[in-house]
């Protein structure tokens, strides 16, 4: 679908194609209104709030704590990085400092996060294009993650393994164990989607050139993550603005070069093989210590000290019943997602409770490109070029 | 970082003098109280020059402060990719006051606006297409506005609903 001559085009009534909440290649319940001149994409409005939960307006009447678990069904894809960038805003708030296995723990958590919502995407992507067994095959790499993730915390898919003051449970050596082997088996199985969708005449096809933005119109646009950097913008939170320990690992930021679709998979495809690296310094790093500050009234003490200890029982009711103060004041806090800048801001009264609760969500920002990258294209380009941005509902409608 | 940091204060300050009503630092983060009527060219200063670039629009926030006067304020969260330093914007409004849009210097900001408005009710003149974004059309109510219930207004959808009269 590279040649869109305008001259060999018939001037047809422009008609108006509703595509999804339902359809299965919108990747949830996106709405959009296509006008249409024959198979030629005129105009795109994202029509978006089928998934609205009033999030935000739920933290406000909740404790700080208890908004955890609520983080979790944002970007349900990649659970670890919406605990992560929720915790790391209250602990700024509060000037809080983990310690630093807690740090090695999260960066650990948050890339094994991003590599199971990278393969899912690219896997996904494949599918909406027709290539069934790719999509396959990254469940079947997915699920070891998922199992390390049930190995970490019980939970596969909505974790609420960060606290605020550390993280729940300790990264045992079984973990530890799991991740390496883990470690082991990607690569290569990274170097197989590639064999068949990187050189693939039908997928060089669907994603070369198409869906173009330039770096100058993505800025402008708000859009960020991995899809930002297809259009050759090296901006990566993780690099730009360090937050954990990522400034002591070494790891490349991919770029792409002409900003389409097939950059934006190159980029993704990329990211996976840095986050293993990241993995395999933290693993090799991780220090030994506690992974929980000593703050008994924002980390409560383990429960086996709760049913001997006076004072630890009335820690662990206090933390239950009452929560605990947040200075006042109001911050903003981010963190790179798998899809994009994930940030957090927060207006605290100086109470239990946060005043106001803002959640940056990335594929938000990043759906208002679609018209932009959609026009001129054809129909079938479309779920190229919705995949490509990875959208995730959870997290868009909030 | 301090340095830079000093960039982003002085430099607006001097060239809004009056229309930088605060500005304050906490947890490292620079937030300027912004007159309502400088919001528009201090946006446009703070893209075009060539020492602060801010040429990546974050997000826009809308928050309640009821029952304080004025009520909303509008949050601006700017970044700069090649300067790699971020600024908050804040601007102040009561009900049924209007702010402009910044939707013509940063195209990102369209959305974001939109989710103010269908969440607090704040009008952006001069955006493009300024409607409802989550909530349906003829949604009655700014659901995040702090005198709005959160099992939200009875009717025949929502049983469990808080009774308008009671409120």
């Amino acid at each position: 679908m590279a040649e869109r001559d305008e001259q060999n085009l018939i001037d047809t009534q422009v008609m108006t194609l509703h595509m999804g909440p339902q359809h299965p290649s919108t990747h949830g319940v996106l709405h959009m209104i296509l006008d249409m001149q024959g198979e030629k994409v005129l105009k795109v409005v994202p029509d978006i709030g089928y998934l609205h939960r009033g999030t935000e307006k739920i933290a406000e009447n909740l404790l700080y704590h208890q908004f955890i678990p609520y983080t979790d069904r944002l970007d349900y894809m990649c659970a670890m990085s919406n605990n992560l960038a929720y915790v790391q805003a209250v602990e700024k708030l509060m000037g809080i400092e983990i310690t630093e296995r807690a740090k090695y723990i999260r960066v650990i958590s948050a890339e094994l996060s991003r590599i199971a919502g990278h393969l899912l995407s690219v896997g996904a992507w494949a599918m909406d294009l027709g290539a069934m067994s790719i999509l396959l095959y990254a469940i079947r790499e997915r699920e070891i993650i998922l199992d390390i993730f049930e190995m970490l915390c019980g939970a596969r898919m909505t974790l609420s393994y960060l606290r605020v003051g550390g993280v729940r449970y300790d990264f045992t050596d079984q973990c530890k164990d799991a991740t390496k082997n883990l470690l082991e088996i990607l690569p290569k199985r990274i170097d197989e989607y590639e064999t068949i969708l990187t050189g693939n005449r039908i997928w060089l096809k669907r994603n070369k050139g198409v869906g173009v933005i330039s770096a100058e119109e993505a800025i402008n646009l708000g859009l960020s993550g991995p899809s930002l950097r297809g259009s050759g913008v090296k901006w990566d939170v993780r690099k730009d603005e360090p937050y954990l320990v990522y400034d002591r690992f070494d790891f490349n930021i991919p770029t792409g070069t002409n900003g389409d679709c097939f950059d934006r998979y190159l980029v993704r495809i990329e990211e996976i093989r840095q986050s293993i690296r990241i993995i395999g310094q933290a693993l090799k790093d991780l220090p030994e210590g506690p992974f929980n500050i000593d703050m008994p009234q924002v980390v409560p003490p383990p429960k086996p000290d709760v049913y001997k200890n006076m004072e630890a029982l009335i820690h662990h009711f206090k933390y239950v019943s009452n929560g605990f103060k947040v200075p006042a004041g109001e911050i903003y806090s981010s963190i790179e997602a798998p899809k994009g800048e994930l940030g957090t801001y927060i207006v605290s009264d100086g109470s239990e409770k946060p005043h106001r609760v803002k959640l940056r969500v990335p594929t938000f920002m990043n759906l208002q490109t679609i018209d932009h990258m959609c026009r001129g294209n054809y129909l079938a380009d479309v779920i190229a070029i919705v995949s490509s941005l990875d959208p995730v509902f959870g997290e868009c409608d909030k | 970082m301090v340095e830079k940091e000093s960039v982003l204060i002085k430099k607006v300050k001097e060239a809004f003098r009056d229309a930088i009503l605060e500005t304050t630092v906490f947890r490292g983060e620079i937030t300027h109280l912004v007159e309502k009527s400088a919001i528009l060219s201090l946006c446009t200063f703070l893209k075009n020059d060539s020492e602060l670039k801010m040429n990546y629009l974050v997000d826009v926030i809308g928050v309640d402060y009821q029952p304080r006067e004025p009520r909303f304020e509008v949050v601006y969260h700017l970044y700069s990719i090649s300067r790699r330093h971020r600024v908050r914007l804040k601007v102040r409004l009561a009900e049924g006051e209007a702010v402009a849009s910044v939707a013509n210097v940063w195209k990102g900001a369209d959305w974001p606006e939109r989710e103010a408005y269908d969440m607090f009710g704040i009008v952006f003149e001069g955006h493009p297409e300024l409607k409802r974004i989550y909530m349906a059309e003829d949604w009655e109510g700014f659901p995040l506005r702090k005198d709005y219930p959160l099992r939200g207004f009875k009717d025949r959808y929502n049983p469990y609903g808080v009774d308008k009269e009671e409120n």
